[in-house]
C-alpha cells in the first residue's frame, strides 16, 4: 500500500482561482462570478420565454390572454358580486394592474422557492453560480410583467386621455422602484424557502397555500380603505401593502401613498434579501447530497 | 508538461449519510448543531464505515472518499481507475464543484469544465441551435465563444439538416452526438470527463478519444475516469488508483493499471450455483468450469488448450443457442463464439462445451461472458464474469522479456531468411 504524492516545486503558493471546501464564515454573493456567467443568465431567460409558447399558434399573445381572463373573473366575482372595487375607478384598471403585479410576485416566489429541488438534475452534473437560476426567473418574470403592463397602459391611456375619468399623479415615476421592491422581496423569500427545503421538504406543502392566503392579506383585489382604520395597521405590516397602494395611488389616483410604510417595506425587503443570500450560500455547496 | 500545479487536493474526505432523510436525520442534525454551537467537533465525523457495498452497513454514515491528497500539473492527462464504489465519481463531483468535501480542501487554478454526463440542461422543446447555445453556456462558455465554434460543433455532430428542429425529434444517436459536440468544443484549462465513451457507436467513440487527446495535446489538463483500461492506457500519462475511497497508488499509467489488474482481478476457474438461487425464468445455471487440458500443475500456459464447460437446466421449451465472449480484463473483446441452435425441451439438463486451443491467447487475464439466446436474436440471460483465467508464460523464448503486445499471441511461425 504505497500512497505516494508527487512532490512538485511550489510556485505562487497562494494564487488559486478557487478553493473548494472548508471556508469558515465566508458568505458572499460572488458578483464577479455571476457577471462572468451573464450569457447563461440571458440564455436561461430566453429559454423560459421561448419554451412557454412553443407549439402554440398565438405565441406570446398568451401572456396577455391569461391576465385578461383573470381580470374578467375578478371583476365578476370581487367587483360585481362582492362589490370590493372603490367607487370612481374603472374595475378593469383596478384589477388588471394589481393582478399583473400580484402574479409577478407570486410566480417569482413560487418558482424561486423550488430552485434547488427543481434543478437538482442540472446542479448535480455541472457547476455554475447557483444564483443564476433564481435571478433568471426574476428577469423572465419581469419581461412578462412588462408585456402585461403594456396592456394595462393601453386601457389606462384610454381612461386618462379619452374618458378623462382617471387622474394619475406624478409619483408614477417611482414605478421602477416599486417593481424593484417586488422583485427583490419575492426572490429573497424564494431563496430562503428553497434553502430551507433541500433536506426537509415539509415546508413545500405550505408554500402554495400560504401564497394564496397572502393575496387576501394584501390589497390586491380590494383597497386598504375597505378595512376599518383600527385594523389597517395589521395590513400595513405586510410589506406588500404599501407597494400595491402606492401603485394604485400613482396610476389611478385612488389609494394611499405612505412614505413611512414604503420605507418600512424597503428595509424589510433588504433584510429578507440579505438573509436569503446568507442561507442560500450556506446551502448551495452541499445541498446536492441531501436534496 | 510544466511544473505548474493546477489542482491541489489536500486531505479531502467526503461523507455520505446512508438511508432516507426523515425524523432520524433531524435528531442527528440537532445533535450536530448543538455540538458545533458549543465549539465542539461534529460528533458524526468520527463514525462512518469504509465504502464496501457488498456488506451491510454498521453505521449510518459512509466515507465515499477518505483522506485523499495529490497534485495535478498543467498539461497532465490523469486517469482515475478503481472498482465500482471506489470513490471515482465522488472525486469527480468534488473536483467539478457539484458538491463540497466534508473535510479537506481542493485548490484550483484555471477554468474547469466537466463532462459528467453529456447533454446536461438540454431542453427537448428547444431546437438544436438553441440547445447548443444553452448547453454551451451551462458548461461555462460565453455566447461569443459558442458562436465562434458553432459551425464546427454542427459539423462534428453531423446534424446540419436538423439544426432548427426541436431536439425531442432527434434520434438518440443524433442527440448524443450534438451533446458531445458541444462538450468537446469547450476550451477550458481543465477538462473532467467521466465515461462518456460508453455512448455512441465505435466510429463516434474514436472521434471522442481523438478530441480528448487533442485537448490534452494543447497543454490543457484532462482528468478522465473510466472502466475501460484500453482508453485510460492510450489517453493518460499518469493514473490514480482508488480503492474503497482511499488512494492506493498514483503514478505512471501502465504500471498503475498492472497493479490494479493484478490486485482486483482474480482467477475464477470453477463456479457452482446454489440450487435455490434463481437465474431468471428461462435458465437455471448449475456449474461452469475451465479445465486446462494436459497441464500437470493446473496452470494455463501459452500452449495449453483450455476446455470451457457450462452446465445448466433449460426451463422452457425453446430454440436455444449459446453465445460466448472472451474479454481481456482491460475490456477488449478478443472473440465471440456462437453455438448452433437446438430445440430444447423444458427441464432438460444441457452442457455447453468448447476448447480454446493452445497457442492462441497472450499471457494476460481473460474473462468470459456468456449469453443464452432464443431464436438467434433474443437474449434470455447474460452472465457477466462467468469465469476468468490467466494465461501465463511458462518458458521464455528469445531475448525479449517484456510483455508481447496484443490481445492474442497466435502460434504463427515467423521466419527470417537470409539470402546469400
Amino acid at each position: 500500500m504505497s500512497s505516494t504524492t508527487s512532490s512538485v516545486p511550489q510556485v505562487n503558493e497562494e494564487q488559486w482561482d478557487d478553493i473548494i471546501g472548508e471556508q469558515k464564515g465566508k458568505v458572499r454573493l460572488n458578483v464577479k462570478e455571476i457577471w462572468r456567467y451573464r450569457d447563461l443568465l440571458t440564455l436561461f431567460v430566453k429559454r423560459d420565454f421561448v419554451t412557454v409558447y412553443k407549439q402554440t399558434i398565438l405565441g406570446p399573445v398568451w401572456f396577455l390572454i391569461q391576465p385578461i381572463f383573470t381580470t374578467l373573473i375578478y371583476i365578476a366575482v370581487f367587483g360585481r358580486v362582492a362589490k370590493l372595487t372603490p367607487a370612481n375607478v374603472p374595475p378593469i384598471l383596478f384589477y388588471l394592474g394589481s393582478v399583473s403585479l400580484w402574479n409577478y410576485f407570486a410566480d417569482t416566489l413560487n418558482v424561486t422557492s423550488k430552485t434547488f429541488t427543481d434543478n437538482a438534475a442540472v446542479f448535480g452534473k455541472v457547476y455554475f453560480p447557483r444564483m443564476i437560476l433564481p435571478l433568471s426567473k426574476v428577469v423572465s418574470g419581469l419581461i412578462k410583467l412588462v408585456i402585461q403592463f403594456g396592456l394595462f397602459l393601453i386601457f389606462w391611456a384610454y381612461f386618462v386621455f379619452v374618458k378623462q375619468t382617471v387622474h394619475p399623479t406624478y409619483t408614477m415615476i417611482y414605478m421602477p422602484f416599486f417593481l424593484l421592491l417586488l422583485a427583490v422581496l419575492s426572490m429573497g423569500v424564494g431563496i430562503i424557502i428553497t434553502s430551507l427545503t433541500t433536506k426537509y421538504r415539509d415546508l413545500n406543502f405550505l408554500i402554495s397555500f400560504a401564497v394564496q392566503l397572502l393575496m387576501y392579506a394584501t390589497p390586491v383585489i380590494y383597497p386598504v380603505s375597505l378595512v376599518s382604520s383600527k385594523r389597517q395597521i395589521w395590513l400595513w405590516l405586510n410589506p406588500l401593502t404599501s407597494i400595491f397602494e402606492a401603485f394604485k395611488y400613482s396610476f389611478l389616483g385612488k389609494g394611499t401613498l405612505n412614505y413611512f410604510w414604503l420605507g418600512y417595506s424597503a428595509v424589510f425587503t433588504i433584510i429578507v434579501f440579505l438573509f436569503g443570500l446568507l442561507m442560500f450560500s450556506r446551502v448551495e455547496r452541499r445541498f446536492i447530497d441531501t436534496v | 508538461m510544466s511544473d505548474k500545479v493546477v489542482i491541489r487536493i489536500e486531505n479531502v474526505s467526503k461523507q455520505y449519510r446512508l438511508g432516507q432523510v426523515g425524523t432520524g436525520t433531524l435528531s442527528h442534525d440537532l445533535k450536530r448543531w448543538w455540538a458545533l454551537t458549543r465549539g465542539q467537533e461534529d460528533p458524526y465525523l468520527k463514525v462512518g464505515v469504509q465504502n464496501d457495498r457488498t456488506k451491510k452497513a454498521e453505521s449510518d454514515y459512509a466515507w465515499a472518499v477518505r483522506d485523499i491528497s495529490f497534485d495535478v500539473n498543467q498539461g497532465d492527462t490523469l486517469g482515475i481507475i478503481g472498482k465500482n464504489g471506489a470513490g471515482k465519481s465522488t472525486l469527480l463531483k468534488l473536483l467539478s464543484r457539484v458538491t463540497s468535501p466534508t473535510l479537506g480542501r481542493i485548490k484550483i487554478r484555471g477554468r474547469i469544465a466537466s463532462l459528467l454526463e453529456v447533454g446536461t440542461g438540454f431542453n427537448p422543446e428547444l431546437t438544436g441551435r438553441e440547445n447548443i447555445f444553452l448547453n454551451g453556456a451551462i458548461l461555462g462558455m460565453t455566447k461569443k465563444e459558442i458562436s465562434a465554434k458553432f459551425d464546427e460543433i454542427v459539423a462534428f455532430a453531423g446534424v446540419q439538416m436538423y439544426i432548427d428542429t426541436p431536439v425531442k425529434r432527434y434520434s438518440s444517436g443524433m442527440y448524443v452526438r450534438l451533446a458531445f459536440g458541444v462538450a468537446a468544443h469547450l476550451e477550458p484549462e481543465i477538462l473532467i470527463v467521466d465515461e462518456v465513451l460508453a455512448v455512441g457507436d465505435a466510429e463516434f467513440q474514436k472521434k471522442c478519444l481523438g478530441k480528448m487527446s487533442d485537448v490534452a495535446g494543447h497543454g490543457r489538463t484532462v482528468i478522465f475516469v473510466s472502466h475501460n483500461m484500453q482508453a485510460v492506457q492510450s489517453l493518460c500519462k499518469r493514473t490514480v488508483y482508488l480503492n474503497s475511497g482511499k488512494l492506493v497508488e498514483i503514478g505512471e499509467t501502465s504500471q498503475v493499471i498492472n497493479n490494479y489488474l493484478s490486485r482486483e482481478v482474480k482467477n475464477c476457474l470453477s463456479r457452482v450455483w446454489d440450487e435455490h438461487v434463481s437465474n431468471g425464468e428461462h435458465i437455471k445455471l448449475l456449474r461452469a468450469d475451465i479445465i486446462p487440458i494436459g497441464s500437470e500443475d493446473g496452470q494455463i500456459a501459452l500452449e495449453t488448450s483450455v476446455k470451457v464447460r457450462v452446465e445448466f437446466i433449460n426451463l422452457k421449451n425453446i430454440k436455444l443457442n449459446l453465445s460466448l465472449l472472451v474479454y481481456t480484463t482491460a475490456g477488449l473483446c478478443v472473440f465471440n463464439l456462437i453455438s448452433e441452435q437446438q430445440e430444447v425441451a423444458a427441464g432438460t439438463v444441457c452442457v455447453g462445451e468448447l476448447v480454446i486451443p493452445g497457442g492462441l491467447l497472450n499471457n494476460d487475464m481473460y474473462t468470459i461472458v456468456l449469453h443464452f439466446v432464443k431464436n438467434y436474436t433474443v437474449k434470455l440471460l447474460t452472465v457477466e464474469d462467468l469465469l476468468s483465467f490467466e494465461v501465463i508464460e511458462a518458458e521464455r523464448t528469445g531475448k525479449w522479456f517484456g510483455k508481447w503486445l496484443g490481445a492474442v499471441r497466435p502460434a504463427i511461425d515467423f521466419n527470417l531468411i537470409q539470402r546469400i
